[in-house]
């Protein structure tokens, strides 16, 4: 049975017909093509599949679709300004070489927007904490944190 | 040594950009007009007969479009012993056993479809354990075979270690034990296997192998009755490899079974727990070791033996014993050495290669040895290693021939930073510990072939395409090769694209491992630009008026060395060359094969070309309540010729180093009679933000002078020492050795309630 849903999803209002029982992940991957959001488990435990869900990174893969009704969503494709310009955490992830598979990075990048959105000045501890629920197999995390603080130092 | 505009710099990661926006496409992402999806159906028991299979049903169910099982598919098999095929007729042998698959209209349909097949079976009784395997009267898992032992040769004799054991003034003995760990790469495995009208394959793949692995896709449509066609491999963006892609696996053969039964391209995609258990993992092993020494602390010998899980199905595990051979007969100056490896099949998944390549199971036992030898010596366990560091121009037992190395210098950079002499033995509760690594640096004949090829083209407005046969596995190669490129031919690292995921467009490499792709691919690369730079100097010689020799390209500008005022853009010259008549192509191509050795039938030969050498230092503090190891600073130190990029190598130690730790620590595949118990992120502990410890990397640079610009490789290297240097230091802290990898908190406090039981009697070296 399909039900109808309006949210916000990158600043664009969307209007669609959905299956109850989708996540916001599937939703996000497979009807619109979204591909930039990751599933690295389907259960909740890496973090790969991070959004922003009214101004909190939440885990898409377990967020039920319906849940989003008259919500506001961002995805990793919605970060970048409309001239095309990368968020500063994108760049600094550039910079500092906290990508190498990537896999795990728009996640990460999700998870790091949400805290700097939320709280200006993150201490170290808090970033990592924030990112605690995304794994990276690569990196060992350090050129990720580096990349958030520096994006923090900056303000 | 000298500074370069491009090699040495902090250069981002060419594909970053891409894949922090989101745009890179992985297999996950990768949909193709009319692609059905498949899903495997694995067996219900570790070792069973199949009595029957029943299929009728799934096969009704609206939107399925083929259904395969061992028993209606051409006899193939697969890996390194060709012992596994993708379906499974008769017996399975593991959990992992792939019974029957399904080809769908979506993955979903395809999942309930596995649901409606009827699989009958016999159990029948498993072997969980190699030493129980080895023992007589175990059940044979592979019909036809006489024993579980798989008869492969590993052993390693250099000189004589029974005459060095009776010279020895001081000999320690002792067993350690290493468990079974996984890669966790982040995206899952997959691929999508399409035919086109003449029944070509196009595999989108993750490989870490993409020429093996058309060999090997050749192979089997041969047997499928597919003679003659041609296979094009193309590699998506791939989520990490770590060796997990140095195979191909089953899933990859029933994705081609079922295209060729559907006539439309299928995907075959792991979820979590099939990575989890249907990727083949760094295998279990026990190791009874034996150092000696003299009353100097000179080593006399080291006497290994071995026993490796190698699981039910034989791939590129069985062969590691090869690698820790490095180590064990070159991990510093030995002249005596004894190796025995037996690999055994029993009724757990089967191993493959993880980053290190056996090198970890080996270092940690040679390494916590050490440290017992030398408290059983009374000397510094410190002095003890510098004493025996291997050094530049040595050839080591097993016909290494050593060219730079830095061993010392990493020693002695630990020792330093981690305030070894201030530290060592002096803090209850606290204490540190070190180990060393020596890994192939300069490639690995492990083939017939180490070699890599590099075409060269540039295009009328100097921007260069470079094709490799190199893969990018998320490592760095893509940025290296394109550094050194620039270099090379005086241009801006953007202007410089690289292209190598694509058998039909690429030469051919023998794949990502063994540390090997800055080095063979960037020599490779290097020679190629070598080439087309000589032809655009001579093509500009005429029109700038200067003989080629006293010519140089900088910043994309060509100019007289002589006077800098003859000069003309590199664009300019490339169009005179294309648009004048008896015009010329600016191309080249390298194919670079570096000269080291196969192992000759005693397993001796030069294995690589040069040696990557390290040291960890590591700084814990051991809860005596709780059993719980805190790192408090960790320094790792890498000899790596040259840092090509010194921030995506500091990116290869932190990574590598977070992934010892946690194979020292916490990682473990729990396998009960043949089934993991862990088969998710939960369970299965590999390490997060929060555990990561302050780690301070290294770099020594010795200027390999075979390396490309001096460098060697460093991609395995990083997690070699990383659980002896940390047993080293839970030892110094609290007085335990734990010998049984991971090292966890219950182990801790058995440990230290059995040594309080025992008073206080030293328990090293016995
Ligand atoms: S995919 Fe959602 S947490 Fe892993
Ligand atoms: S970069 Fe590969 S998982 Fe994080």
């Amino acid at each position: 049975m399909k039900k109808e849903i309006t949210f916000i999803l990158n600043q664009e209002e969307v209007k669609a017909e959905v299956q109850p029982e989708w996540t916001l992940l599937y939703f996000l991957r497979e009807v619109l093509g979204l591909t930039g959001t990751k599933e690295g488990c389907g259960y909740g435990e890496c973090g790969a599949c991070t959004v922003i869900v009214d101004g909190k990174a939440i885990n898409s893969c377990l967020y039920p679709i319906l849940e989003v009704e008259g919500k506001s969503v961002t995805t990793i494709e919605g970060i970048i300004s409309r001239d095309g310009e990368l968020h500063d955490l994108q760049k600094s992830f550039i910079e500092h070489g906290a990508v190498q598979c990537g896999f795990c990075t728009p996640g990460m990048i999700m998870s790091a927007k949400a805290l700097i959105d939320e709280k200006e000045k993150p201490t170290v501890d808090e970033i990592r904490h924030t990112i605690a629920g995304n794994l990276c197999r690569c990196t060992g995390y350090v050129k990720i944190i580096d990349a958030i603080k520096s994006v923090v130092d900056r303000r | 040594m000298d500074n370069f505009p491009v090699v040495g710099q902090r250069i981002p990661k060419r594909d970053a950009p891409q894949k922090v926006t989101g745009s890179a496409i992985y297999i996950q992402d990768l949909k193709i007009p009319g692609m059905l999806y498949g899903k495997i159906l694995y067996s219900k028991y570790p070792h069973a007969r199949i009595l029957a299979i029943d299929t009728s049903r799934a096969e009704q169910l609206p939107g399925v479009k083929a259904v395969i099982t061992g028993y209606n598919i051409p006899p193939f098999k697969f890996g390194f012993f060709k012992d596994n095929p993708p379906l499974k007729s008769g017996k399975v042998l593991s959990m992992r056993d792939e019974v029957a698959a399904v080809a769908a209209t979506s993955p979903e349909i395809a999942e309930e479809a596995l649901e409606m097949i009827q699989v009958e079976y016999e159990e029948l009784p498993g072997i969980f354990d190699p030493i129980q395997a080895m023992q007589e009267g175990a059940p044979i898992l592979h019909e036809g075979l006489k024993s579980n032992v798989l008869k492969l040769p590993w052993r390693l004799i250099c000189g004589d270690v029974d005459t060095a054991k009776k010279e020895s003034h001081c000999i320690v003995e002792d067993t350690f034990s290493t468990q079974w760990v996984t890669h966790c790469c982040l995206g899952t495995s997959g691929c999508v296997a399409s035919f086109d009208i003449n029944n070509n394959l196009t595999m989108y793949s993750n490989t870490q192998i993409p020429y093996l692995a058309q060999r090997d896709y050749i192979d089997a449509l041969n047997v499928f009755g597919i003679k003659n066609r041609k296979v094009r491999v193309i590699q998506c963006i791939i989520g990490g490899g770590f060796g997990s892609k140095l195979d191909t696996y089953a899933y990859e053969y029933i994705a081609i079974l079922l295209a060729l039964k559907t006539r439309k391209p299928v995907k075959v995609l792991f979820t979590r727990e099939e990575e989890f258990i249907a990727t083949s993992p760094r295998q279990s092993t026990i190791t009874k070791i034996s150092h000696g020494c003299t009353k100097e602390g000179k080593l006399l010998f080291r006497e290994m033996e071995m026993i490796l899980d190698n699981g039910a199905y034989t791939s590129w595990g069985a062969t590691t014993p090869s690698v820790m051979m490095m180590p064990i007969s070159s991990l510093y100056k030995v002249p005596n050495v004894k190796y025995i490896a037996k690999c055994v099949y029993t009724n757990n998944t089967y191993s493959q290669a993880m980053r290190g390549y056996g090198n970890p199971q080996a270092t940690f036992a040679i390494e916590s040895s050490l440290d017992q030898l030398a408290e059983k010596m009374g000397m510094d366990s410190y002095e003890l290693r510098l004493i025996n560091a291997n050094e530049p121009g040595e050839i080591t037992p097993q016909n290494f021939k050593v060219t730079s190395c830095g061993m010392k210098e990493c020693i002695e950079e630990v020792a330093k930073r981690i305030d070894w002499k201030g530290k060592r033995g002096k803090d209850k509760g606290r204490g540190v510990g070190m180990a060393s690594l020596i890994h192939v640096g300069g490639g690995a004949r492990v083939y017939k072939s180490d070699g890599c090829g590099t075409i060269i083209k540039i295009d009328d407005y100097g921007k260069v395409d470079v094709f490799t046969g190199a893969s990018e596995i998320g490592q760095g190669s893509e940025t290296v090769i394109a550094q050194i490129v620039a270099e090379v031919l005086g241009v801006n690292v953007e202007d410089v694209n690289v292209i190598n995921n694509d058998t039909d467009v690429c030469p051919w490499d023998v794949g990502v491992h063994a540390s090997r792709t800055t080095f063979v691919a960037g020599n490779s690369a290097l020679g190629a630009a070598k080439k087309i730079k000589e032809q655009i100097l001579e093509i500009a010689s005429k029109s700038i008026g200067e003989a080629p020799e006293h010519l140089d390209i900088q910043k994309g500008l060509i100019f007289s060395t002589k006077d800098k005022e003859k000069n003309t853009p590199l664009g300019k010259v490339l169009r005179n060359a294309h648009y004048s008549t008896g015009g010329k192509m600016l191309m080249a191509e390298y194919f670079y094969d570096p000269a080291n050795e196969n192992f000759d039938k005693d397993f001796k030969g030069n294995l690589s070309v040069s040696y990557a050498y390290g040291t960890h230092g590591v700084e814990v503090e051991v809860d005596r309540d709780t059993g719980r190891v805190t790192i408090l600073k960790y320094i790792a130190a890498h000899d790596v010729g040259r840092a090509i990029n010194p921030m995506m190598l500091e990116g290869q130690i932190y990574g590598g180093g977070l992934m010892g730790i946690g194979y020292a620590l916490s990682e473990n595949m729990n396998f009960r009679e043949g089934r993991l118990m862990n088969p998710n992120f939960l369970d299965y502990k590999m390490l997060t933000a929060k555990d990561v410890p302050p780690v301070e990397p290294v770099i020594v640079e010795t200027n390999d002078k075979d390396g490309p610009f001096g460098a060697k490789g460093i991609g395995e290297p990083g997690l070699v020492p990383t659980a002896p240097a940390i047993a080293n230091a839970i030892y110094d802290a609290v007085g335990i050795r734990i010998k049984d990898l991971p090292i966890t908190p219950e182990k801790i406090l058995k440990a230290l309630k059995e040594k309080e039981k025992r008073g206080q009697s030293g328990e090293e070296g016995k």
